[in-house]
């Protein structure tokens, strides 16, 4: 029977798959991306927990609305940065961005 | 032995399906099959929602992340991108430091799924609500609507402020 220790493990998966990625990669881009599987692992948490304790109440979902607009916002400005950063460097390997560096 | 119910096989399928996306996300060498991979990520997730009974959420994750993030995302790679396509998203060419980020993300995961198994967790077998909708918006709109404002504001500052950062300071 599948219950909320299922749904916490695969959510658990998602965020170590996440994990990987952020701490692994070398592209910028690539490691928004993986922070974004990072938030929706957190998301699937919420709904789940709501979903199997608190069932006539919709809170948890309220909560995962609000990541959802937290993470558009993050990766919008994240994006941005990347480009601006982008136009000094041509590149956006996080190795060349040693710009606070002397 | 219990009876294994066309749900729990849906949920399985639906699971491997997010952790494959997942996998061959950060495992691929090309940048656009990475982003690819995450569509279809957020897809599965959105199909764990329906399963959870949150049909809402899982519409607001199809239309906000596969359908404007995930632009966001191709348009941002389409911009930044140069040289051959399947050197664009390596990993760390220092092997030290990809073995201690394999290292750290295992050990994690693997404390939280054994934290996670050995913990009874309750589990309440009620119903859930029938106007899941109606009830959202009612506490969306009563009970939390300061953080319903501050949201807004919020997404509001970062899309001027995303454009500001990246339309880039004029030289004089």
């Amino acid at each position: 029977m599948i219950g909320l220790t299922h749904y916490m493990i695969l959510s658990s998966l998602l965020f170590g798959i996440g994990v990987y990625g952020v701490l692994s990669k070398r592209n910028a881009v690539a490691i928004l991306m993986s922070v974004e599987l990072m938030l929706n692992a957190v998301n699937i948490n919420f709904v789940a927990i709501n979903r199997f304790i608190n069932p006539d109440q919709v809170v948890g979902q309220l909560f995962a609305i609000v990541v959802i607009v937290v993470a558009a916002a993050e990766v919008s400005v994240g994006l941005a940065l990347i480009i601006s950063i982008y136009r000094h460097r041509k590149s956006v390997n996080l190795s060349d961005f040693n710009l606070l560096k002397w | 032995m219990s009876m294994v119910t066309i749900n729990d096989m849906a949920f399985v399928c639906i699971a491997l399906f997010t952790i494959l996306s997942a996998l061959g996300m950060v495992l691929s060498r090309n940048i656009v099959h990475s982003a690819l991979a995450l569509i279809m990520t957020f897809i599965g997730v959105a199909m764990l929602f329906f399963h959870l009974d949150a049909g809402f959420l899982g519409l607001v994750q199809i239309l906000v992340y596969a359908g404007a993030i995930s632009v966001l995302i191709i348009f941002a790679i389409m911009l930044v991108m140069h040289g051959e396509p399947n050197q664009t998203n390596r990993f760390n060419p220092s092997l030290g430091t990809h073995l201690w980020g394999a290292y750290i993300a295992l050990l994690m995961t693997a404390g939280l799924v054994a934290a996670i198994w050995f913990s009874g967790l309750p589990e309440v077998k009620g119903r859930t609500v029938e106007d899941a909708v109606g009830l959202l918006a009612e506490l969306l709109l009563g009970k939390y609507v300061i953080a319903f404002e501050v949201a807004a504001v919020l997404l509001l500052l970062a899309v001027v402020g995303a454009i500001i950062l990246a339309r880039g300071v004029e030289e004089k």
